[in-house]
C-alpha cells in the first residue's frame, strides 16, 4: 500500500487525527529505513522537528498556512536553502552553507513545508542516472540494483519509497520527467519561467527549470502552486502570477485533443513494452472523452545533438565560477593559476569535466558557428515544430524514456548512450514547454511513464488530463517492497 | 569537423583551468570526439536565414526602480570563505603564474 499524498495529510492534519510533529517523525523514521537506496544526501531532523512544532502550534491558534503547512518535503542537494549545505552531489562545494534563501524553498516555507532533508542527484545536475554523484549513486526503490533515473534521483526514489508525499527536484533536459517515470511517480516541468531559478545553482540557464514529484498529479498541482509565479530576484521568471492549478483538476477529459508524434511512437530505438503501456494509457484517455490526432514533430530527431551542445555550452561558462576563492573547496596550490587548475582538477567529477570541456570547445574560436549557433538555430527549428503540433491539439502524449531503469553501472563507460536515455525529454526544455510524466504500468516489476507536454504556461491541462488517469488506474497506489533495499548499499 | 585528439582536449583544458593526467586525456579526446560524430547529423538541416533561439521563451528585459536595496551582508558573503583576511578573500599570488 503506498504512502499518504499530500493532500491526504493535510486532511489529517485539518481534522487533528495527525500533527506535523507525527508527520515529520515518521518521514525520518521512513528516510532512516530507506537509508540503502541513497535517496538523501543530508537529513536536516532538528530543523525539520523545529519548523513542525512551529506548524503544530500555528495551526492550534487558527493560523494554519494552508494545505502544505506541515507537510514533509524534501528538496534537491542544488537549491539553495539558507544555513543549510548545498552541494550539488560535487565534492567542490564540499562544506558550502547557503547564505541566502533561494526562492522556491523560501516559498515553501512560506506555506508551511517542513524540508526533511536534500537529495541525491546527479553532480551539477549532469547525468541520467544518478550514479554522478560523489555520495555515491541513488537506487530505484522498485529494484535497488538498478538507477532511479537523472539527475533528480534522489528526489524521485523518496517520493517512490514513501518517505516524502511530495520532493523538488530540477529539470535541464528531462531530470524530472525520467527519474519520475523510471520510479513511478509523477514529475512535473514547468513552463521555462514558471518558477524562479534565483537560488537554484545554474546547470544551464536557458533551460534549467525547478518542478515537483509526488505520486499523484493532484499534489503536484498544489506542490507547484505554492512555488511559481513571478520573483524580481530572477529576470527570466514569467510576469504570470501562480496559477491556481487544483481548480483543473475536474477528472474530464472529453473534447481535449491529444497529438501523437510520429516520431514519438515509432518503433526503433523504445522497448515494445514501453510503446504497448503508453498505447494503452492513450487509449483510456479516450474511453475518458478525449481524442487523438497524428502530429509531427520533424525535428524531434535532432533534440539531443542540439540539446549537449547548448547545455554544455551553457554549463562551461556558469561553472567557471568555481574557483576556489570565494566558496566551497580549495586546493593549496603556490600560485592563483595552480590555485584554479588544482581545485577544479579536485573538485569536479568525470562527467563534470567532459561536459565542461564539450561546452569550452564549441564555444572556442573557430567553433562557434559550426556547433554552437548552428544549435540555436535548430533549437528555433524544433520550438516552431511544436508551435506548429500544438496549434493543432491540447497536448502531446508519448513515452517518457524510451527504457525502462536500466542497471546500475550499464551506462557508464559510454556517455552517449546515457545522453539518449533523454532523447523523448529534451526538447521540451528546448522548447520551454512545460511536460509531466505519469505512471502508465509496469513492466517485469518496472514502472513505465506516459509523458505529456504541453502549451506555454498550461501546466493545468497536463495536470487535469494526468489526475483523470489517475482517478481511471491504480499504477500510483502500488508500492515498493522495503524488504527489498536491505543491505542494497553494500 | 570533429577531429579531437588528445592536445586539442588539453588546449581546451587549459581554457577551461582544468588539469587532466594524460590517460584522462587520451579517454576524454575518445570520448568527445565520438559525441562530436553524434552532433555532425545538425549539419544535415539547412539552417540559413533561420534566427538563432537564445531563450525559449519571448521575454522584454524586465526593469525595475531604481532604489538601493539591502546587500548581501559581508560577513555572510565571506561566511564560505577558504581563506579570509577581514572583509577580504585571501588566494596565492598571482605575479609568478608564469613560471609556475
Amino acid at each position: 500500500m503506498a504512502a499518504e499524498t499530500a493532500l491526504q495529510l493535510a486532511d489529517a492534519l485539518a481534522a487533528g487525527r495527525a500533527s506535523a510533529g507525527e508527520l515529520v517523525e515518521t518521514a525520518l523514521a521512513r528516510a532512516e529505513a530507506a537509508r540503502p537506496l541513497g535517496a538523501f544526501v543530508h537529513l536536516r531532523a532538528d530543523g525539520a522537528r523545529a519548523d513542525a512544532a512551529a506548524s503544530d502550534a500555528r495551526r492550534a491558534r487558527g493560523a494554519s498556512l494552508g494545505p502544505l503547512d506541515g507537510i514533509p518535503v524534501a528538496i534537491k542537494d542544488l537549491m539553495v536553502h539558507e544555513g543549510e549545505p548545498c552541494t550539488c552531489a560535487s565534492r567542490i562545494l564540499e562544506g558550502f552553507v547557503a547564505p541566502y534563501p533561494g526562492t522556491a524553498v523560501a516559498r515553501l516555507q512560506a506555506a508551511g513545508a517542513v524540508i526533511v532533508g536534500r537529495t541525491n542527484m546527479d553532480e551539477f545536475a549532469m547525468g541520467s542516472s544518478n550514479e554522478h554523484s560523489v555520495y555515491g549513486p541513488a537506487r530505484n526503490p522498485w529494484d535497488p540494483a538498478r538507477t532511479p533515473g537523472g539527475s533528480s534521483g534522489g528526489s524521485a526514489a523518496a517520493v517512490a519509497a514513501g518517505v516524502v508525499p511530495i520532493a523538488f527536484g530540477s529539470d535541464t533536459g528531462g531530470s524530472i520527467r525520467q527519474p519520475a517515470s523510471l520510479c513511478g511517480v509523477v514529475g512535473l516541468k514547468p513552463t521555462y519561467g514558471r518558477v524562479s531559478r534565483y537560488g537554484l545553482v545554474a546547470f544551464a540557464s536557458s533551460l534549467d527549470q525547478i518542478g515537483p514529484f509526488a505520486r499523484t498529479a493532484a499534489d503536484c498541482a498544489l506542490a507547484l502552486e505554492a512555488v511559481a509565479g513571478h520573483d524580481p530576484a530572477d529576470s527570466t521568471s514569467l510576469p504570470e502570477p501562480a496559477p491556481r492549478l487544483r481548480d483543473a483538476l475536474c477528472g474530464d477529459v472529453s473534447g481535449l485533443v491529444i497529438g501523437l508524434p510520429r516520431e514519438f511512437f515509432a518503433a526503433d530505438g523504445v522497448e515494445p513494452a514501453v510503446l504497448e503501456h503508453v498505447r494503452e494509457a492513450i487509449a483510456e484517455l479516450e474511453r475518458a472523452g478525449a481524442k487523438t490526432r497524428e502530429v509531427t514533430l520533424p525535428h524531434a530527431r535532432y533534440a539531443i545533438a542540439t540539446y549537449y551542445l547548448i547545455a554544455t555550452a551553457e554549463a562551461s561558462s556558469n561553472l567557471a565560477r568555481y574557483d576556489g576563492v570565494r566558496f566551497g573547496r580549495r586546493a593549496e596550490a603556490r600560485t592563483l593559476g595552480d590555485m584554479y587548475r588544482r581545485t577544479r582538477s579536485e573538485g569536479f567529477g568525470p562527467e563534470v569535466k567532459r561536459r565542461i570541456l564539450l561546452g569550452t570547445y564549441v564555444l572556442s574560436a573557430g567553433y562557434y558557428d559550426a556547433y554552437y549557433r548552428k544549435a540555436m538555430k535548430v533549437r528555433t527549428l524544433l520550438r516552431r515544430d511544436y508551435e506548429q503540433a500544438l496549434s493543432g491539439c491540447d497536448l502531446i502524449a508519448g513515452p517518457t524514456t524510451p527504457e525502462l531503469a536500466f542497471r546500475l553501472g550499464e551506462k557508464t563507460e559510454d556517455p552517449l548512450r546515457m545522453y539518449l536515455s533523454d532523447i523523448y525529454t529534451v526538447s521540451a526544455n528546448l522548447a520551454g514547454i512545460p511536460g509531466l510524466s505519469v505512471p502508465c504500468g509496469f513492466s517485469d516489476g518496472l514502472p513505465v511513464g506516459l509523458q505529456l507536454l504541453g502549451r506555454p504556461l498550461d501546466e493545468a491541462t497536463l495536470l487535469r488530463v494526468a489526475d483523470t488517469y489517475q482517478r481511471r488506474s491504480d499504477w500510483h497506489t502500488r508500492a515498493p517492497d522495503p524488504a527489498t533495499w536491505t543491505g542494497a548499499d553494500r | 569537423m570533429a577531429r579531437i585528439d588528445r592536445a586539442e582536449v588539453e588546449r581546451i583544458a587549459e581554457l577551461a583551468r582544468l588539469e587532466l593526467a594524460p590517460d584522462e586525456a587520451e579517454r576524454m579526446a575518445a570520448e568527445l570526439a565520438a559525441i562530436l560524430g553524434y552532433v555532425e547529423q545538425l549539419d544535415e538541416l539547412d539552417t540559413d536565414g533561420i534566427e538563432p533561439t537564445f531563450h525559449a521563451l519571448p521575454l522584454a528585459t524586465p526593469f525595475r526602480d531604481d532604489r538601493a536595496e539591502p546587500p548581501l551582508a559581508p560577513e555572510r558573503a565571506l561566511a564560505n570563505a577558504p581563506d579570509r583576511e577581514g572583509f577580504a578573500f585571501v588566494v596565492p599570488k598571482v605575479l609568478d603564474e608564469d613560471e609556475s
